[in-house]
């Protein structure tokens, strides 16, 4: 059986692989295209650690054929720094220590961004709410949740200061 | 690895033919957040994958001149809820479909998938029963239209054709004053399986109730519609006597089994419990109160 071959953009890159028809998404980032950011969990969409966006939607890359990506524009938890600038998501989750063996990261923070580009000002509950999908056995989830709602509140900010 | 296709026809007729031409060995893909699943347990083999999604009539979401929507079958739940008029009309409907899984399974997932799963507690089954949705199906032999409380069979089972594929939904237009809602029950706050699953849909003329469909999910082997329970409060002005007696047909209604999740007896008592307060839901969106 032939290879499917896949044209597809991440992180704004043009990028191509091979795959088999039954490879996911997940299979062909942490394989073919060396990206290993995004974690294998469950597998079965449960724990979220797989976050990717695709046509800037949020979904878990462990329950997408890699195939489907053919045309679509992906992001991945590599294209969230700018360079070596961290994300002001990434650089709150190291102030505030959100984070403990670092497996739901990469997924948290892709889905936290998710949520911060479609609403700059959630509310605690949102911020649960929206994080439900991805499962964290460290830190209890308090940490996240308080470093998602400080980065929201100093990126409203700092939108702010740049109008002025 | 056992031989498997992966194809992404662009057209209806394209997709039909490699379905039909593959028989059981043949599965859909539209956002794949049960097949995927069923693939990596080793519960469905395919040997053919046909991804519906590179079809625009799969995906599209329309509002008729007459107030009426018409969602393609792979339509995900993220795209229902970016829509800027469904969630208005149909805030019922909305509402069962946003309750399947976490939010990346909302990027994927649809209420096609989740009626064609065949689960009994899919959450936008019921919903989209009180809505008095129809859906279209096609196959080898064309077109048909059945209403969507026809189309589970059983647990896992439908009434679809073999080679038929759900193509989409079709959700009526509605009389000022109308408007639904949706509950479940579960036993934890977020991301789990509806214990009871209610949707209704109603419309009220002057404080009087003069359409209503309750759609009941989760405790029979499929969601159901309760005629008797949608007839008790036409004509009434929701007040308890037509509450109660609502309530007591959608209990009637119940054919739960007994597991980890809830009693035959706790299912039944939520079911009426449920109807109420979905009911009261649905009523203060339909009079703006």
């Amino acid at each position: 059986m032939a290879k499917i071959h896949v044209t597809t953009t991440i992180n704004g890159e043009p990028m191509e692989y091979l795959c088999e028809p039954n490879d996911t998404m997940l299979d062909a980032l942490r394989g073919p295209l060396g990206l290993t950011g995004s974690k294998e969990g469950c597998s079965s969409g449960d724990c979220g650690a797989c976050s990717i966006t695709v046509d800037d939607r949020l979904v878990c890359s462990c329950l997408m054929l890699a195939a489907e990506a053919e045309g679509h524009e992906l992001r991945t938890i590599e294209g969230l720094a700018d360079g070596e600038k961290l994300h002001p998501l990434q650089q709150k989750f190291l102030e505030q220590a959100a984070l403990q063996c670092g497996i739901c990261t990469s997924g948290m923070l892709i889905a936290s961004d998710a949520l911060l580009r479609r609403n700059p000002n959630p509310s605690e509950e949102e911020v649960r709410f929206w994080l439900a999908g991805n499962l964290c056995r460290c830190t209890g989830y308090d940490k996240i949740v308080r470093a998602v709602m400080e980065t929201a509140a100093e990126m409203r900010d700092g939108i702010k200061e740049a109008a002025q | 690895m056992a031989d498997i296709r992966y194809l992404a026809p662009q057209s209806l007729d394209e997709a039909i033919g490699a379905f039909a031409a593959a028989g059981s060995a043949a599965r859909i893909l539209a956002g794949g957040t049960d097949l995927l699943v069923q693939m990596r347990s080793g519960v469905v083999k395919p040997g053919v994958i046909v991804d519906i999604k590179k079809i625009a009539e799969m995906t599209a979401i329309k509002e008729g001149a007459d107030g009426s929507f018409v969602i393609g079958a792979a339509a995900s739940g993220m795209a229902l809820y970016e829509h800027p008029r469904f969630g208005k009309v149909w805030p019922g409907v909305l509402e069962g479909i946003n309750l399947i899984g976490s939010k990346q399974v909302q990027g994927r997932a649809s209420p096609g998938g989740n009626l064609m799963n065949g689960s009994p507690a899919g959450d936008s089954v019921p919903a989209m029963i009180a809505a008095g949705a129809i859906v279209t199906v096609q196959g080898p032999n064309g077109r048909r239209e059945l209403k969507v409380e026809d189309v589970p069979a059983g647990p896992g089972r439908t009434n679809l054709k073999p080679g038929e594929i759900l193509v989409s939904f079709k959700l009526p237009s509605r009389p000022s004053g109308s408007s639904d809602a949706y509950l479940r029950m579960i036993p934890r706050t977020e991301m789990d399986i509806a214990v009871v699953g209610i949707g209704v849909s109603l419309t009220i003329k002057d404080g009087v109730c003069t359409a209503a469909r309750v759609g009941l999910g989760a405790v029979a082997p499929t969601a159901l519609l309760v005629e008797a329970a949608g007839k008790a409060l036409v004509g009434s002005k929701l007040d308890d006597a037509a509450l109660e007696k609502a309530a007591e047909a959608c209990r009637a209604a119940c054919r739960p089994i007994d597991d980890k999740r809830g009693t035959i007896a706790y299912r039944i008592k939520t079911a009426g419990v449920l109807l109420k307060r979905t009911t009261a839901i649905a009523a203060k969106r339909a009079t703006g109160k």
